[in-house]
């Protein structure tokens, strides 16, 4: 009996921790990435930092701005939506309320393995294929662009669009498909008028995910985008993400000093837009839930 | 021919709805029929013969309770008489199903039309996620009503009908959730209501609420046996006895073999004197 109680004491101490580990990995992440850029917080400022249309770390006049860094991520990341939304949606539609069991299975494993692939080879398919493609198509001088580097992106955030939507879709009482084709629906008008409504807020948690994971991924947006850090002006121009001039420049820069403080606050930038978009799409998800909780 | 989706039908059954003056109005669609008559219906599931041989005439405009063990088809049997086994897969349903003298597995009946005709009530309320209104303007709007003024007469009517309307009134905008399991019981015969049908499907409507909401179901179908043909499934007896004009009784009796119809006549007889054995331990509750 006291043995019993010891491992129960033993056991809800471990798993007390495991769940406290996450948030304090969590905030301690954000206290490094705070205290490692207080010096260009300190003698640049946040607002100039934020505000600031050149890029320029490396100039004897050294110029801190992230805004071309930060529309560089929307650009590409507004592309990957563009691609990722209506094929991750309409997939989950189909796979969910139309499509064969035995199809549905082959598809989703088909869609995890598409997860599993390492960015960096969709990187290397976007320069063998999508760069000359965009350059004849568009008759750019360059195949470097938001766009090429969207694309791709997008491509890649479609199995989380995907199997987030199916899952909310899934997750639609049978009862509501029923209720609606009893009515003289037919299976098609049901689903959009009934399914998809219904589940809408899981699918925008879904689209949220998305962006999240298109907005912190590094590697194919710097082998496609061609890394430009200017003020860009249409998707057809090379552009500089956030995460792409970290990963660019972080090993050329000197240890503790300004440029290396002002890295680690576009690290914090892109720390908070990502936990901003990831803890909306945790929250209407959690509000899905209870509402099918009856 | 009678087409759902045609609006004629609908315009033409309008001005026979009578308001009789009580305090829940009741509408009454004079020139509606809907009775079914089947023969030798079967049902399969896959290569599983489930239902064998149902002979059954069901009176328009009267209540007729399907009663027997868990697992009798009784469920099934309500789905063949709005095709609702179709969605289903691997379900085959055989024999004749007529309404009103019409074949509703003919190749050219459209179960889609058929379901406008023939409503179901399912055993858990399952409102849709939206509000009262949208909820019984659902099925009027799939039938191509957009005209406000008539949208708004066919909800209040079907409110009217399924006995909810005095408690709704004053927010038809509030969202179907909020409702209590019973009101949206009665919502969802609003709901099924509002597609003006001759039949009324109900599977076991009552199984999943209180007493008193299930009183007052009882008491909407004893309203609603007027104006449409209503056929429920229940497992419980007392309410078969209260609330029925005819009863079924089906009965699986091994799971080797399919269901089949018992007995059917008039809900006193089966209660009080029916011609099979069976029939008389289960009412007298010796199994089931």
């Amino acid at each position: 009996m006291a043995t019993r109680r010891a491992t129960e004491v033993v056991v809800r101490a471990l798993v007390f921790t495991c769940g406290w580990l996450a948030i304090v990995i969590l905030a301690a992440i954000a206290i490094f990435l705070l205290t490692n850029g207080l010096r260009s917080i300190d003698e640049v400022g946040l607002g100039t930092m934020l505000t600031g249309t050149s890029w320029y770390p490396t100039s004897d006049n050294a110029q801190f701005g992230f805004l071309p860094l930060i529309l560089g991520s929307v650009f590409v990341t507004g592309v990957a939506l563009f691609v990722s939304v209506p094929v991750g949606i309409g997939a989950a539609v189909y796979l969910s309320e139309f499509a064969g069991r035995g199809f549905k299975e082959v598809a989703k494993s088909v869609v995890e393995f598409m997860a599993a692939v390492p960015s960096v080879v969709y990187g290397l398919i976007g320069v063998a294929v999508l760069i000359p493609w965009v350059r004849t198509t568009f008759q750019l001088d360059s195949g470097m662009t938001a766009l090429t580097g969207g694309i791709v992106l997008g491509v890649m955030s479609i199995p989380t669009v995907l199997s987030i939507s199916e899952d909310a879709l899934h997750a639609v009482p049978e009862s509501l498909r029923q209720g609606s084709m009893a009515l003289g629906n037919t299976r098609w008008q049901t689903t959009y008028k009934v399914v998809v409504p219904a589940a809408s807020s899981g699918i925008f948690a879904a689209v949220m995910l998305g962006l999240g994971r298109a907005i912190g991924e590094t590697m194919a947006v710097l082998m496609l985008t061609g890394n430009a850090a200017v003020m860009p002006t249409s998707v057809f121009e090379s552009v500089r993400t956030m995460t792409g001039t970290i990963a660019a420049e972080m090993g050329e820069v000197v240890r503790k000093g300004l440029h290396y403080s002002a890295l680690f606050s576009v690290g914090l930038v892109l720390f908070a837009m990502t936990f901003v978009i990831n803890l909306a799409a945790d929250l209407v998800l959690e509000r899905q839930r209870k509402r099918w909780r009856r | 021919m009678v087409n759902a989706l045609n609006v004629e039908p609908r315009t033409t059954a309008m001005p026979t709805l009578v308001m009789t003056g009580r305090e829940n109005d009741t509408v009454v669609a004079a020139d509606a029929s809907g009775s079914f008559t089947l023969s030798e219906v079967s049902v399969a599931y896959g290569r599983d013969l489930v239902i064998e041989g149902v002979d059954m005439y069901i009176a328009p405009r009267s209540v007729t309770a399907l009663i027997g063990p868990s697992g009798c088809g009784k469920s099934t049997l309500l789905r063949c008489l709005n095709r609702m086994n179709d969605e289903l897969g691997n379900v085959k349903v055989g024999g004749k199903i007529m309404l009103d003298g019409q074949d509703i597995m003919g190749k050219d009946s459209d179960p889609v039309e058929l379901r406008m005709r023939v409503g179901q009530v399912f055993q858990r309320p399952n409102p849709f996620p939206m509000s009262i209104y949208d909820n019984v303007a659902y099925g009027p709007r799939t039938q191509g009503i957009r005209k406000r003024s008539e949208l708004d007469d066919l909800v209040e009517d079907s409110l009217r009908r399924s006995a909810l309307y005095e408690e709704v009134k004053k927010n038809l905008k509030k969202h179907a959730f909020e409702l209590s399991g019973g009101q949206q019981q009665r919502l969802c015969i609003a709901r099924a209501l509002a597609t003006m049908p001759e039949v009324l499907l109900m599977d076991e409507p009552a199984s999943a609420l209180d007493p008193i909401s299930t009183q007052q179901i009882e008491d909407t179908i004893a309203e609603l046996k007027a104006s449409v043909t209503i056929v429920i499934v229940t497992h419980n007896m007392q309410q078969a006895a209260r609330i029925s004009d005819q009863t079924a009784f089906m009965l699986r009796e091994s799971m080797d073999e399919p269901a089949h119809l018992i007995e059917m006549s008039e809900t006193k007889k089966i209660f009080t004197n029916p011609d099979d054995k069976r029939t008389e331990s289960y009412i007298t509750g010796r199994f089931g």
